[in-house]
């Protein structure tokens, strides 16, 4: 059906979207790449000349920036794997029938309408306090020591608010994968007597290959730009300084707009690299 | 008939020329004391016929979005609350409003000398004090009379380990003393600094290196995590004014060391559970001529630039005004009435019945941003170096010392960073 | 794969689901029933319940201090306009992908989402002074301009999952019968992916009204939305749950309200064509 026609008319339609969406990449990318070569210091008079590759050199030789990247790939990599193992887990519950299916279903989506500084801040207050929070309540009842979580296990309690909020965003779509799954192959198993778990390992999961792809890659999306959740946590502290983090307290903290512009090109790096791993994943397992 | 004759009047004026009615933005943080001038608006209003739209933030946004504004010209707002550290930065760049045309009856002699030095470049003001604070130390009466002991005006370091151990009961959840750890120059950084004056330490030499691979630095940093682990409460490096404050407030500390502003809140029968077994006295030295107390104003400044300076210096005027303050105390009692910006305030009969108004005032008196250490610096600022690049590199060093109380980290570590990003830092801002 | 189980089977995993759900849920439920209790409830030691003194104080506080209804007129505008415009670039171009494919489609795509991993913060500068230039800071243009580009990629993913869906010999059939490429978008095409688009709606409306930095950073009085409206009550002297749950309330409510009552067209909207 693609004729000469219809494939002009093609371009035409993208055309909107594709100029948009480069005009919003280029602008920012050529204006931070401009930044980068240059000693920009708004609070000693802007634009101080150009300096080669110093503030990449400068970026990277800080004792910040390993640790940053670290910490970056922890929160995503932590994020994605209690999303997508406790997703599975909560799919396969939501799909036996229940009384009131509906309910438990809002319940589960809920955190996800929740905004990132608004559940950051609950979290913090109102249940990580290591005085006033519920949980110091819960281990004090139990006679334990209450924990300082944010500064005992800071990373850990990040990546456990991160995933409160995306929980229900990869339960949701794991479990539309599921309720798809051909229940005469589930029976046809079970009459053949496979145990429950071998008949969800080689039937339900492999199934599942593709809806945990598309959560892999639009989590992992927003996850490596995370940011409100540690400036209301931590502000940084305690090794959860995150690359964008980093890229903050370069230019708005230490007012260096052009080493945190070397910073940015670096992200922008990281992102990269992740996206090559993202897309032969995707190239494999998602048919787009 | 009123409106009318108003409308006419605004007619007649915006014939004339002159802008009868603008709004004006204001930026402004989080704090009660804001909060309360928020409420009070409307007198403004009456009075000039200019209206306000508030943006109020919580303090740390609040810095990101005004600093991002000013350094670009944004031009987003008419009067942005700063404080002691960006005046003289700002102002040096030319971004700030001189403030030397205000009128006689604004009274300008009246502001306490330390906070119109501190919000002047030059000698010439560029914000004016909303409210000024100092630190010291506010205690428990009750517990420290249980402890058998007394608080003496002007304590030693010393005295202040020992009141802490003995008031400690950890079972009961009370805590000799509660001092900042959240990272954060404003935090911990604010109050460490402070304290480190009283022990002989200092940010810079003479020739701006760092120095916290001094003695000084390490005797500081290991006093106050010592006495935090053995006296403080549990999550202390996430704890900052506001964390302690609820603490304080809740009857969980012994002994507080913060801003003189939180003196009108733990006092508040409304808001505390201790207020009336509430002790003041000086922040706590070493005997080396130092006491470890800051000094800090939130201050209006004007943007240069803006399109409404008049309106703008009007609502300082009326803000900074000594019948704000009056406006205050008839709302909401003397006690609660911003305190620390002008001399007259201390002169007041109705507020020197205000048990902390004396030693506030006497706190605020004893800092000197101009020879805050023992030995010589090249910078101003008590807690605080002016220096752009403070506010970045303090935050950082903060967060090493923070998670040296946590105890991820030894002291040692903590310092020998400290020293090396101080170091880094400095260099990539040409010293 | 829903089978017929025993009742005492389903029971128990009734009492399972709904233990779990109600874990998921319990910081919500527990915000809001925060936000009517006095402060000093607020903190009790132990933990109050349900058996405190209901009172709206912290409502009426919240609202005597910021004006809750343009805050949140301003998310409204921002959230809605920007997904409106950022549907109606993104259906053509969508629509194009899905039916008139190249051997560049998959990679355009994937360029597209690849956009999306920018750092906001490391181009906070150069976007604030484009917007000086432009005079467009603190405006609902300018935000709506901006989180719709933010969304656009995903939007148009979501909505070429969608379309793909729907069977080209349709839109064949339409064509023999001489209807032209507007006509066929239009009249065949549209009213087809009608509940894609309204599950896309959906999911973009809830990601533009939860976006945290552009939002807070692009405005100032005019155009501030919910979010800002957060930032003053985050942590204020002395003590502050109630009031902060009464504000996380109000600024969480309308999104919530809005996602339950339209929770089908959302579960669909977030399959994003995972499912056959």
């Amino acid at each position: 059906m693609a004729t000469q026609h219809s494939r002009s008319a093609a371009r035409m339609m993208m055309a909107p979207a594709v100029v948009l969406l480069l005009g919003w990449m280029l602008v920012p990318l050529i204006m931070t790449l401009y930044f980068s070569f240059k000693k920009y210091l708004p609070l000693r008079g802007g634009d101080l000349g150009w300096i080669g590759f110093d503030n990449y050199v400068r970026f990277v030789s800080s004792s910040a920036f390993w640790p940053s990247v670290s910490a970056t790939l922890i929160i995503v990599g932590g994020v994605l794997t209690i999303t997508v193992v406790l997703g599975v887990l909560l799919a396969l519950m939501l799909d036996q029938p229940i009384w009131g299916q509906g309910i438990v279903r809002i319940l589960v989506i809920a955190p996800f309408f929740v905004m990132p500084t608004v559940s950051a801040l609950v979290w913090k207050n109102m249940f990580m306090d290591p005085v006033n929070g519920l949980f110091a309540h819960l281990w004090k009842f139990f006679g334990a020591e209450p924990i300082a979580w944010l500064t005992e296990v800071p990373l850990s309690s990040i990546v456990m608010i991160v995933s409160w909020q995306w929980l229900p965003f990869a339960t949701l779509i794991l479990l539309t994968a599921i309720q798809s799954l051909d229940s005469e192959q589930i029976e046809a198993a079970e009459m053949d007597g496979a145990p429950i778990i071998k008949r969800f390992w080689f039937i339900v999961l492999p199934h599942l290959g593709r809806a945990i792809t598309v959560v892999v890659l639009i989590q992992t999306i927003f996850l490596l730009s995370v940011f409100a959740e540690i400036f209301v946590t931590t502000q940084g502290a305690f090794g959860t300084k995150t690359l964008s983090y980093l890229i903050y307290q370069r230019v708005l903290e230490s007012q260096n707009v052009g080493l945190g512009s070397a910073g940015g090109v670096y992200a922008i790096i990281l992102a990269n690299i992740v996206a090559i791993f993202l897309m032969r994943m995707v190239g494999k397992n998602l048919d787009a | 008939m009123n409106n009318a004759l108003r409308a006419a009047t605004a007619l007649t004026l915006i014939a004339a020329g002159g802008a009868y009615a603008d709004t004006i933005t204001i930026a402004t943080v989080n704090n009660g004391d804001m909060v309360r001038m928020q409420g009070l608006t409307e007198d403004f209003t009456k009075k000039t016929g200019h209206t306000v739209e508030w943006v109020t933030l919580e303090e740390n946004v609040l810095r990101q979005r005004v600093t991002t504004d000013i350094s670009t010209n944004g031009g987003q707002f008419d009067i942005m609350t700063i404080g002691m550290y960006e005046t003289p930065i700002w102002a040096q760049n030319g971004w700030l409003v001189e403030l030397d045309d205000l009128p006689e009856s604004y009274d300008v002699d009246d502001i306490l000398p330390a906070m119109r030095g501190g919000l002047s470049y030059d000698n010439t003001l560029y914000a004016a004090p909303f409210y000024g604070e100092s630190s010291m130390i506010m205690y428990r009466t009750d517990l420290m009379e249980k402890a058998g002991l007394e608080m003496p005006e002007s304590p030693s370091w010393d005295f202040i380990v020992d009141a802490a151990n003995k008031m400690t009961d950890k079972e009961n959840e009370i805590y000799g003393i509660c001092l900042r750890g959240k990272a954060g120059w404003g935090e911990n950084m604010a109050f460490l600094t402070a304290t480190s004056n009283a022990f002989g330490a200092r940010w810079f030499d003479e020739n701006w290196q760092a120095q916290f691979d001094t003695e000084e630095w390490a005797n500081t940093l290991n006093f106050y995590v010592d006495l935090m682990t053995e006296a403080g409460p549990p999550g202390a490096s996430n704890n900052g004014f506001n964390e302690n404050l609820s603490l304080f407030q809740q009857g969980k500390c012994g002994m507080w060391i913060d801003a003189t502003v939180a003196a009108s809140f733990v006092t508040n029968p409304d808001d505390s559970t201790v207020a009336d077994k509430v002790g003041f006295a000086l922040a706590p030295n070493t005997g080396l001529g130092k006491n470890s107390n800051w000094l800090w104003a939130w201050a209006l400044a004007i943007p240069a630039g803006t399109d409404n300076e008049d309106a703008a210096k009007q609502f300082i005027e009326w803000a900074t005004s000594k019948e704000y303050i009056e406006l205050v105390a008839e709302n909401e009692g003397w006690a609660n009435v911003p305190p620390g910006a002008r001399k007259s305030l201390y002169e007041n009969e109705n507020y020197q019945a205000v048990p902390f108004s004396d030693m506030t005032l006497k706190s605020i008196l004893s800092a000197d941003p101009l020879n805050p250490t023992v030995e010589s610096v090249p910078y101003v600022g008590v807690q605080f170096v002016a220096i752009p690049e403070f506010a970045g590199f303090a935050t950082e060093v903060g967060q090493e010392f923070s998670a040296a109380l946590a105890g991820q980290q030894t002291v040692e570590e903590a310092l020998e960073k400290a020293q090396a990003l101080t170091t880094d830092a400095m260099e990539a801002a040409g010293y | 794969m829903a089978r017929q189980v025993t009742s005492k089977r389903k029971a128990l995993n009734t009492v399972l689901a709904w233990g779990i759900g109600l874990l998921i849920f319990f910081p919500i439920l527990w915000t809001i029933l925060t936000s009517f209790k006095t402060e000093a409830q607020a903190i009790n030691d132990p933990p109050i319940f349900l058996f405190f003194d209901w009172t709206l104080e912290n409502y009426q506080v919240v609202q005597e201090r910021s004006n809750y209804g343009r805050f949140l007129w301003n998310s409204v505008i921002i959230a809605g306009g920007s997904t409106l415009l950022g549907t109606a670039i993104a259906i053509p171009a969508a629509w194009s992908m899905a039916f008139v494919p190249s051997k560049r489609t998959k990679d355009i795509l994937l360029w597209m989402l690849s956009t999306k991993m920018l750092p906001a913060v490391g181009v906070l500068y150069p976007i604030y002074l484009l917007f000086i230039r432009m005079g467009i800071l603190d405006t609902r243009v300018g935000l709506v301009v901006v989180i719709m580009l933010i969304n656009l990629p995903i939007i148009i993913w979501m909505l070429y999952t969608y379309f793909k869906e729907i069977p080209g010999e349709i839109l064949e059939a339409a064509r023999m019968d001489g209807a032209s490429l507007k006509e066929e978008v239009l009249y065949v095409l549209t009213p087809m992916a009608v509940p894609g688009i309204a599950s896309t709606i959906l999911l973009n409306i809830i990601l533009a009204w939860n976006e945290a930095f552009w939002t807070l950073n692009l405005t100032a009085a005019k155009a501030a939305p919910l979010t800002s409206f957060i930032a003053s009550y985050s942590s204020p002297e002395g003590l502050f749950y109630a009031k902060l749950s009464a504000a996380s309330t109000m600024a969480i409510a309308p999104i919530l309200i809005l996602g339950w009552f339209s929770q089908k067209q959302l579960v669909r909207g977030l399959t994003f064509g995972a499912v056959k």
